[in-house]
């Protein structure tokens, strides 16, 4: 629904704008030139996301994905408390935030959603409010990306001189985002 | 340094399946066929949002609000070439990528403006896209204060992006 909202005004505001500023010409035009910079875009970045999928399968049949889940225990502690405990909650947001932290978003759906399925679960279980699940939404829109691979492949096709270089400031970024994230969340929950 | 980080990690990736004997050609091409999947997924996000961005650009309007927006811009330091940007960002994946791979190509993908751009993209997420997934699956119809804390984190990730692109590169 929200994407309709967005599509009718993004339309609506060229139609009027254009005709305001007299640039109605250009607009027209732009249909044109938009879908096919949309291909270009696509071919730019589509043999990444590829490469991508297919190192991360590499890592999947091996356990490295299921070991660096592993390592990520005592942030997922730190972050969901008692939630935690429970072993099943506690894999899924691993893989979760594996699969994020590698840059591959629709590959950490599946497992967010499994594992908010299950911290939902659990905080019925308890009769409390779902805050965990709100947490693991959060982290997930917060998006703590080690590499964000896309951006690099769009980089490279405008002929950067070295994609990847963004790696730290992305790094740095993505951190405070997801600790100002948790924190508004922590101070938003305890006003009501 | 940067330029070792992803060949170095291919090829841990690799021999690390290679060791714990996996298939490793079979997997590969297996994950690229889902990476194939992914890529038609997106195409039609990429396709809508590229040509409304192109329409909106040549209508002459995004000119007026990123001038409109630029004295707020400079005092946080964020090019006011990143404010649409900014603005896309939490309804749609597409519509973002599509309007940073704009400002990359017409800045120039190593100016300021345009790494900005990038990292503004890599540490940031569609946050209503994702809310609505995760609650929708769930069935939880008020979320409470799960916008308000993305969307912080979101603003955080933007103003930051500006200053971790002066202070690191």
């Amino acid at each position: 629904m929200i994407m309709t909202v967005v599509i009718v005004i993004m339309l609506g505001a060229s139609l009027i704008f254009g005709a305001v500023t007299g640039q109605i010409a250009q607009v027209s035009q732009a249909t044109v030139s938009g879908a096919k910079e949309a291909v270009q875009l696509l071919l730019n970045i589509c043999g990444t996301i590829c490469l991508w999928s297919g190192l991360l399968e590499i890592m999947n049949r091996s356990g490295l994905a299921a070991k660096i889940a592993k390592l990520l225990r005592p942030v997922i502690k730190l972050l969901f408390g008692k939630y935690a405990q429970d072993e099943e909650a506690c894999r899924y947001i691993g893989q979760n935030m594996a699969s994020n932290l590698l840059g591959l978003g629709s590959a950490a759906t599946p497992s967010g959603l499994k594992a908010a399925k299950r911290l939902n679960q659990l905080s019925k279980q308890r009769g409390e409010s779902p805050h965990a699940v709100f947490l693991l939404i959060i982290i997930n829109t917060a998006s703590l990306q080690l590499l964000p691979t896309t951006i690099a492949a769009v980089r490279a096709a405008e002929g950067s001189a070295a994609p990847y270089d963004i790696l730290p400031a992305v790094w740095l970024s993505s951190i405070v985002s997801v600790l100002v994230g948790v924190t508004a969340a922590k101070l938003m929950r305890g006003k009501k | 340094m940067t330029n070792y980080i992803v060949p170095a990690l291919m090829l841990v990736i690799v021999l690390y399946g290679a060791l714990k004997k996996v298939d490793v050609f079979g997997a590969f091409s297996d994950g690229i066929k889902e990476g194939l999947k992914v890529c038609k997924g997106i195409f039609p996000a990429i396709l809508v949002m590229l040509t409304a961005v192109s329409m909106l650009r040549a209508s002459g309007v995004i000119d007026i609000i990123t001038n409109l927006a630029a004295p707020i811009c400079n005092w946080l330091g964020i090019p006011e070439e990143c404010l649409p940007l900014a603005l896309l960002r939490p309804f749609t994946g597409g519509g973002a990528l599509s309007i940073g791979s704009e400002i990359i190509k017409n800045n120039g993908p190593d100016s300021l403006t345009g790494r900005i751009a990038a990292v503004m993209l890599g540490a940031s997420e569609t946050s209503f896209y994702t809310i609505a997934v995760y609650s929708a699956y769930l069935g939880i119809k008020n979320t409470r204060y799960t916008l308000g804390a993305a969307l912080s984190a979101d603003a955080a990730a933007f103003i930051m992006s500006g200053i971790a692109v002066r202070l690191l590169m």
